[in-house]
């Protein structure tokens, strides 16, 4: 987790060290827009948008998902704190789980133990 | 920052660490004070899994537990506030080598995970686990982490149960 988390956040930090990824990224915040839009907006090629957004999207900031020939592009769903949160929660439910299995091998051992003095 | 999860260094405890090692894997691993051999008979033996995989403090309980640990046999297990409405959770194993691997099949969902968990014996009788959960894709795992997007105090209640039914098909159910 630690190095996958440092990674995403290193890709984070790349992506938003740009003027107009964080422009983009104000855009989307506000309606889902198409690279093509996108482009027109900050008077960039095509190919020049394309690779922004790939960056954004590498780094788990936008989505896009393509529909007929139009590439739409919006905020990405997931957050570093989100999934943090998750993992966290989750977590704590194989914690309380395994302080119950603790328990169960406790128990197994005691009773190995006793079986093994009557032999 | 440092996003992994552990548990309170308290002296006795082992801790439990939950880590996501690529788009599809989650692993949980943690640390049990006995031999791989009872570690692994409290994971197959139907009358010992039920004492400790529901979660008591969910306030849902384990209506029944059915597991045939052979390769190619199927477990089903039965969550439920009543037994007229309970959540089931199934599927099938795929690998079973007595004492050291298990790997079973959750299929409740086309998003279930295949979930193999290793016993490997350390020194001083003690027993490393690691449970390593495949999903199908990343929309899968996404999805089942996306439980937590937009998370409102309100809806905390309902997440928990939701993170607890997902806990239950994924670790095995």
């Amino acid at each position: 987790m630690v190095q996958y988390t440092r990674t995403r956040f290193d890709a984070s930090f790349a992506a938003l060290s740009d003027a107009t990824r964080r422009g983009v990224l104000e855009q989307l915040g506000r309606a889902d827009a198409s690279i093509t839009d996108l482009a027109e907006k900050y008077h960039m090629t095509l190919t020049g948008m394309k690779k922004h957004v790939g960056v954004l999207e590498q780094a788990g900031l936008v989505t896009t998902e393509k529909v007929g020939r139009v590439r739409t592009c919006k905020l990405g769903l997931r957050r570093l704190e989100e999934e943090a949160a998750w993992i966290e929660r989750y977590r704590q439910l194989w914690d309380v789980r395994f302080d119950e299995l603790d328990k169960v091998v406790e128990v197994l051992k005691r009773k190995e133990k006793v079986d093994g003095r009557k032999k | 920052m440092d996003a992994r999860s552990e548990s309170e260094p308290t002296s006795m405890k082992n801790r439990t660490t939950v880590e996501r090692k690529s788009e599809r894997e989650l692993v949980v691993t943690r640390t049990f004070n006995g031999p791989a051999r009872i570690v692994f008979e409290a994971w197959t033996k139907p009358e010992l899994f039920s004492r400790w995989w529901a979660l008591k403090s969910s306030g849902v309980s384990l209506l029944s537990c059915e597991m045939d640990v052979r390769v190619g046999g199927g477990y089903r297990l039965e969550f439920g506030h009543e037994a007229s409405k309970p959540m089931a959770f199934f599927g099938r194993y795929v690998e079973v080598t007595p004492h050291s691997r298990l790997v079973w099949t959750n299929d409740e969902s086309d998003d279930g995970a295949v979930t193999t968990v290793t016993f490997e014996e350390k020194k001083a009788g003690k027993t490393l686990l690691v449970l390593h959960e495949l999903y199908p894709s990343k929309e899968a795992l996404d999805g089942a982490i996306a439980v937590m997007e937009g998370g409102m105090p309100e809806q905390f209640e309902q997440l928990d149960e939701l993170l607890f039914t997902l806990g239950a098909s994924v670790g095995r159910s």
